[in-house]
């Protein structure tokens, strides 16, 4: 794939041998991946694999027992949540996370929290920077609300949206931080075959215009395969495969273990 | 029919994101001040002011600031007697150990005493959520029953524990009188409000909303915890101790620290609750209902012309206030907020069902 060698940069995100273990029960053991720049790169792997417990160890809910998280060049032993978001990374959960009792604006524009500084006593009077702030990061937001088309629905609470429209929500609660890494935890899991086309178009736009490097689980392979460029593959807490996807769908060890059929 | 949005076109984010972005209720709120400012004052008796229109806005006050905590924050607290009776007492020692100090500076010395004391004993929220820290925050209740009735200091070592204060007295004007005691009431009412109101829709208030809903993804968008629940507990503990600090020196004048009990703290969340969680007039109707309520099915049998004896009143007001609340609390479980809001969804179509 040559169109995707032209796009990559640096490594943005290293982990090496990262074990994590709860009590007796090891949910990952020893792994290891680069993600470069600009690069999709979808973790897959049967049910209890550990690709959620990867997610949350790279964005600081889960510590490691060992190894470390190199991310723009600084090395962690683990990261913080805090510390995750500023520097940068945002991600969707599998269970949808929204804020269920705030509207859809009100949950975007709490993905912009970080990028808000306006003093207390400006907020309690709602005057100067406060408002201007509001005004200021309501462009942005509804810029956003553009990107996905979910104009109509702004002021719906999201408890009453469907679950598909809940997903595109959370993708632009994330996207409202403007990160630069984005986690996706299966963001087309439930969907029917256009919602998952809306979301596959909406990912592949977010990194081609915003640039934005995505690390994403996903257990359609038809979708992994073709939004890809890279592919981890993780089974009882080990990696054993990582490649383009024509490798990964001609690795053997792969196939016996989760894709199943052979090519 | 008269309450439509049709034909108001928002053309910018500012009346977008104004606080009542439909006429209508601009309209709507400016009767409730004026009925506040200059019907009530006219029309009231002396009894009305001392027996309703005084307790109910400074619970009001109260209900709000515990809202902002159990409401939008989501920490459950049983600790806002004692916030108040912090608030109370801590205004009386100012008062009286700095005497040139100006009674409303005192009430909001007060609040902020109240508010230290609140972000002290909220740190166990970052550790325990729901009904284990509301037994946490009732240790504090028990806290301040003892502090207040066992430490004289607090008290001036007055003999009997109990505190009597004299009128307060605001740039010569002195607030001896009912109707000036409530316009000091409502004037504290209406900025509270303003500011409550500004602080739930700004960023903190969705930090405390998320911290609410969600507390893993509100993490993970760059919302710290300590600071959401904290900041919860601070301004909460400031609004109810100067509630405290009014309900002791405007509607008490003189106090016990009984007068700040578990009941107080308990009738304080019933309002939260009943008047709806996570709503600013929520905590308006939810005080005006609690209180009012009682005095109504008090009165009921007089109005009705029933000869029943007093006692027998006392007890049918006690059952049926509590099966009223239970009634509430079946049909709607959201308040009174969320019926206030559905009638101004229907008015909105009406004459039309949908």
């Amino acid at each position: 794939m040559n169109d995707t060698d032209r796009k990559l940069g640096p490594t943005i995100l290293k982990v090496e041998s990262i074990s994590l273990a709860f009590g007796g029960v090891k949910a990952l053991t020893n792994i290891s991946f680069e993600v470069k720049q600009h690069e999709i790169l979808a973790i897959i792997g049967p049910n209890g694999a550990g690709k959620s417990s990867m997610l949350n160890v790279i964005n600081g809910v889960y510590h490691p027992n060992a190894g470390s998280i190199t991310y723009k060049g600084n090395v962690r032993q683990q990261m913080k949540p805090y510390e995750a978001a500023s520097q940068g990374i945002a991600r969707t959960f599998q269970n949808i996370a929204l804020f269920k009792g705030m509207s859809v604006l009100d949950n975007i524009m709490t993905g912009r929290t970080l990028k808000m500084n306006a003093g207390f006593l400006a907020q309690c009077l709602h005057i100067g920077p406060a408002r201007n702030e509001e005004i200021e990061h309501r462009k942005k937001v509804e810029e956003i609300i553009d990107f996905l088309q979910i104009q109509s629905i702004r002021k719906t609470p999201v408890g009453r949206l469907p679950y598909g429209l809940q997903k595109r929500v959370e993708l632009g609660r994330a996207l409202a931080a403007e990160p630069e890494l984005l986690l996706l935890d299966e963001p087309m899991a439930g969907m029917n075959i256009e919602e998952k086309e809306d979301m596959s178009r909406f990912i592949l736009d977010v990194n081609d215009e915003f640039g934005t490097t995505i690390v994403l689980i996903e257990h359609d392979m038809g979708v992994v395969m073709d939004l890809s460029d890279r592919i981890v593959v993780l089974d009882y807490g080990k990696k054993i495969g990582d490649g383009t996807p024509t490798e990964i769908r001609n690795n053997k060890e792969v196939i016996d273990a989760y894709l199943g059929v052979s090519d | 029919m008269f309450y439509r949005e049709a034909g108001q076109f928002k053309t910018s984010y500012k009346a977008d994101q104004a606080v009542f972005p439909i006429f209508q209720d601009k309209i709507f709120v400016a009767i409730w001040l004026f009925i506040g400012f200059v019907v009530v004052p006219m029309l009231a008796s002396e009894y009305m002011f001392r027996a309703i229109f005084i307790p109910v806005i400074i619970m009001a006050l109260a209900a709000i600031g515990l809202n902002l905590l159990v409401g939008y924050c989501g920490q459950v607290s049983l600790g806002s007697g004692a916030f108040m009776a912090v608030g109370a007492y801590a205004a009386y020692n100012f008062m009286i150990r700095v005497p040139e100090l100006n009674p409303l500076i005192c009430f909001l010395l007060g609040g902020l005493s109240a508010t230290v004391v609140g972000v002290i004993f909220g740190i166990p929220s970052l550790r325990i959520k729901g009904f284990y820290l509301a037994v946490a925050t009732l240790a504090l209740q028990f806290f301040t029953d003892w502090t207040f009735s066992r430490i004289d200091w607090f008290t001036n070592y007055t003999p009997s524990g109990s505190i009597a204060v004299q009128p307060i007295e605001v740039l010569g004007v002195v607030f001896d009188s009912p109707i000036r005691k409530y316009f000091l009431c409502l004037v504290f009412l209406v900025i509270f409000t303003i500011i409550g109101k500004n602080i739930v829709r700004g960023r903190i208030g969705r930090a405390w909303m998320a911290t609410r809903d969600m507390d893993v993804a509100a993490e993970i968008i760059g919302i710290r915890p300590v600071y959401a629940k904290l900041s919860a507990f601070a301004v909460s503990s400031f609004f109810i101790g100067v509630a405290g600090a009014l309900w002791a020196f405007v509607h008490l004048g003189s106090w016990e620290p009984l007068a700040f009990d578990i009941n107080l703290s308990f009738s304080i969340l019933f309002m939260v609750i009943i008047g709806g969680l996570g709503s600013i007039v929520g905590g308006m109707l939810g005080a005006a209902f609690i209180t009012l309520l009682p005095l109504f099915l008090n009165q009921l049998p007089v109005w009705l012309g029933i000869n029943i004896s007093t006692a027998m009143i006392s007890h049918l007001e006690f059952m049926i206030f509590g099966a009223l609340i239970i009634f509430f609390l079946a049909v709607e479980p959201l308040g009174l907020a969320r019926i206030w809001q559905i009638t101004k969804e229907k008015l909105r179509l009406w004459p039309f069902p949908h």
